[in-house]
């Protein structure tokens, strides 16, 4: 029977009209795909692809490779869903959709979201972004000058945007959002610009705010009411994101949102952690600067906070707390609990009861001289006070330094090993307070920062974890600090980057490596594994050097000044030496 | 026709266009040359047909040879937060102030120019914020991170961390480019 145009047009009509709302079968992730820059709500970036193995790897090939066009720092994860892959590039944030059932991936559609250049001047370090997220048909992203906008992921077309943040006062947004039960998760960046730091839920599909829970402030504000059961008595009190502060200094004190979001379905808490208390001196804000450089576990539907634990309590050297928290269960003592693994900033590795925010363990993994140890009874750091800054003095040898033992760029978790992979850094630090005044939309730093490398020389390190053995199963020593994400794979296998361009595979048991491709330029970006439409496995990585080391490079710095950067001129005076910007897109895969 | 008849024809013909110019629309000067002497500071040296020779104001030179207005450019520098963003000359979310490349110029007045009225991509505009002269001293301090001011002048120590050589021995660099044809004032 020939097709009665009008016919099929009514029964299409009724077809849409009858199917529930939320029911119009939207592509769904499937095993294989990448979704969102965590891969998963566990934070594992555990692929359970295995066709690319210990044996095999080493004939890995360059598959295709696609130029971003912004030779800025790429921390960006490629996403891939069904037969296409998205990347969001640095500022100017524009997003590519590649076909990927075609040769050479051709893009099917790009979106342009001209986020306004003066926002380039409040981004701390560099213009980066962490990536897209795909949630029921649709690409949510967040632009460098504060919004977050939907796409239709099939064609490119706006859903909607939602202006969150305000440069005029040096907000930007940088992080990837997440999708938790219909709402995205956005924070905001901004740290060293006396921002208040906030993470918001909005609806996921008209991108109107379901509720924001501020980091500082009154109760109130930080969605603190009956339900909050902070395990350690330090965390409790009432409006103590208030009365740990000089008056209104904490509507200045950062704690902002800019890192990784976690969500367990059972106990259904979503956990993220806030960043550095501002400014950096710390004798301008006495007290312990609550809700910053700590993590909240909280009711993903209402934002209500379940419980909070302080990492770094009066923040005395920028140790933002917003690394991942990797959601694993271990058997720990004979008993299999529940657990958050956190490689922090402020060098030590703590395992936490995840339903109540208690410390299982908490041991340094690379040497500190900062906090002398972690009191598990009260949850309380020690710091040592010989190395306790005050103004216009100079405090030398500073371990970790501001950047941390490790930074933003995330570990990786694999269930065959039960190791934490972990890409993170190794310097220490001479630091000087000044007195710094606030003035809205202008850096609220006050502090001279110098970094260098650790003990042993070199400025990086990548480490496989044993959260059980308390200890570090392999270490790699790494030249230049390693400022990549990690991927781990069901094949056995560990890939990350380095500053000066290399891509490697290693053996997830041994650390032994096993393959290596040297890229364009440094890689700073978060490696994802696929299953391709054809059934074949990829690896897929951003090069193009950039992010807060990298504007060595990209913003062409001067490291005569070994405070450029804030503190990154002495710890990287080589760089420019050996990489250059770039913006590239590799994708791998094994011969055919 | 006698000189005298002329005289009062020219007049007359005066006042006649005065009358049907009065009934005109406002008239717009498409022709006129720029007012006053000074266009203020351009940041480039490219310019149509042959090169004018650019003037450099007199009040620049006279803050970047001066101890005082550079060492208070030194406090300033660091009270208004410039150090935030290009700390002790290196650079970091904003470029680097001790080399010799400069987007906007790096002569006393562009650099002025660049702190008063903000540039495109970060750069605010401190106009309403500082003072004009606090805005050369801070020019003045500016150009002592490149050596380009006068050594007797420059503070033989800075504020906060000894980060870099002290500024008495910094080469001179001077900018790159664009202010390859800025004529400066003969001293005084």
């Amino acid at each position: 029977m020939p097709c009665n145009q009008r016919t099929t047009a009514a029964v299409l009509a009724a077809a849409l009209f009858f199917l529930p709302e939320g029911h119009t079968a939207p592509p769904a992730p499937r095993d294989g795909d990448w979704p969102m820059a965590t891969l998963d709500y566990a934070n594992t970036r555990y692929s359970p692809l295995t066709q690319v193995d210990a044996r095999n790897v080493s004939s890995l090939k360059v598959e295709f490779t696609f130029s971003t066009g912004v030779a800025r720092g790429q921390e960006a994860a490629p996403i891939i869903v069904g037969d296409t892959m998205y990347i969001v590039t640095p500022f100017p944030n524009v997003v590519y959709a590649l076909d990927l059932s075609r040769p050479g991936a051709p893009t099917k559609w790009k979106y342009e979201s001209r986020p306004r250049p003066p926002a380039q001047g409040v981004a701390c370090c560099d213009v980066v972004n962490r990536g897209v997220v795909f949630w029921e048909g649709r690409i949510i992203f967040n632009t460098l000058d504060g919004r977050t906008i939907a796409l239709d992921a099939n064609d490119g077309k706006r859903l909607w945007e939602t202006q969150l943040a305000d440069i005029n006062i040096g907000e930007t947004i940088t992080m990837a959002p997440m999708v938790v039960k219909g709402k995205v998760l956005v924070g905001n960046s901004g740290g060293e610009f006396g921002v208040r730091g906030w993470l918001v839920a909005l609806d996921a599909k008209t991108g109107k705010t379901a509720w924001k829970a501020w980091s500082t402030g009154p109760d109130s504000d930080v969605l603190i009411g009956p339900a909050f059961k902070p395990y350690y008595a330090s965390e409790r009190g009432k409006d103590l994101g208030k009365t740990t502060w000089p008056p209104d200094a904490w509507k200045i004190g950062g704690g902002t949102v800019w890192g990784w979001i976690s969500y367990d379905p059972k106990l259904d808490l979503i956990y993220y952690g806030t960043g550095n208390a501002g400014p950096w001196n710390a004798e301008q804000r006495p007290g312990d600067n609550k809700w910053t450089a700590g993590m909240f576990a909280r009711d993903p539907d209402d934002g209500q906070a379940r419980w909070f634990y302080q990492f770094s309590p009066h923040d005395l050297f920028d140790y933002d707390a917003i690394n991942e928290s990797v959601l694993v269960d271990l058997n720990i003592n004979g008993q299999l609990r529940p657990v958050i693994v956190r490689p922090e900033r402020n060098g030590y590795l703590y395992v936490m009861d995840r339903a109540t925010g208690q410390l299982l363990s908490a041991d340094a993994f690379v040497p500190v001289n900062a906090i002398d140890r972690v009191d598990l009874k009260t949850g309380r750091p020690h710091w040592n006070t010989e190395k306790q800054p005050s103004s216009g003095k100079v405090t030398r040898q500073i371990c970790p330094a501001a950047p941390g033992a490790k930074d933003w760029n995330p570990s990786a978790w694999s269930p065959q090993t039960g190791l934490l992979y972990v890409p993170h850094n190794n310097l220490c630090m001479d630091w000087q307070p000044n007195e710094v005044n606030y003035i809205a939309g202008t850096p609220y730093v006050g502090a001279d920062a110098v970094y260098y490398a650790g003990p042993g020389g070199n400025r990086g390190l990548f480490t496989a974890w044993d959260p059980v053995a308390r200890k570090a199963a392999w270490q790699i020593r790494e030249d230049l600090p390693v400022w990549s994400g990690t991927l781990t794979t069901a094949g056995g296998l560990v890939f990350y980057g380095t500053m000066d361009g290399w891509f490697k595979a290693v053996d997830a048991r041994s650390g032994k490596l096993l393959w290596q491709f040297k890229t364009d330029s440094g890689i700073i970006g978060q490696p994802v594994s696929y299953r391709g439409p054809d059934g074949r496995q990829y690896i897929a990585v951003l090069s193009g050097i950039g992010g807060w080391p990298g504007a060595v490079v990209v913003n062409n710095l001067d490291t005569r000044d070994a405070t450029a950067a804030a503190g990154w001129g002495s710890a990287l005076p080589d760089l420019k030496d050996r990489t250059t910007a770039g913006g590239t897109l590799y994708v791998f895969s094994l011969p055919r | 026709m006698s000189s005298r008849c002329r005289v009062e024809l020219v007049a007359l013909v005066t006042a006649m266009a005065l009358i049907a110019s009065g009934c005109d629309r406002e008239r717009r000067a498409y022709h006129q040359a720029p007012e006053g002497t000074n266009p203020g500071p351009a940041l480039t040296d490219f310019q149509p047909g042959s090169p004018q020779p650019k003037v450099a104001s007199a009040i620049g030179q006279q803050y970047q040879q001066n101890a005082y207005h550079i060492t208070q450019g030194g406090r300033l520098y660091r009270w208004f937060n410039c150090n935030g963003c290009h700390n002790n000359g290196g650079g970091g979310i904003g470029p680097a102030l001790m080399d010799d490349q400069w987007r906007y110029g790096g002569s006393i007045d562009q650099i002025h120019s660049s702190i008063i009225e903000g540039r495109p991509n970060g750069m605010p505009a401190w106009h309403g914020k500082l003072t004009d002269m606090q805005a050369w001293q801070i020019a003045a301090y500016v150009r002592a991170m490149s050596g380009n001011v006068s050594k007797a002048a420059a503070p033989s120590r800075r504020e906060g961390l000894a980060a870099t050589p002290p500024f008495t021995q910094v080469p001179e660099q001077p900018p790159r480019g664009s202010e390859a044809s800025a004529q400066s004032p003969p001293p005084q």
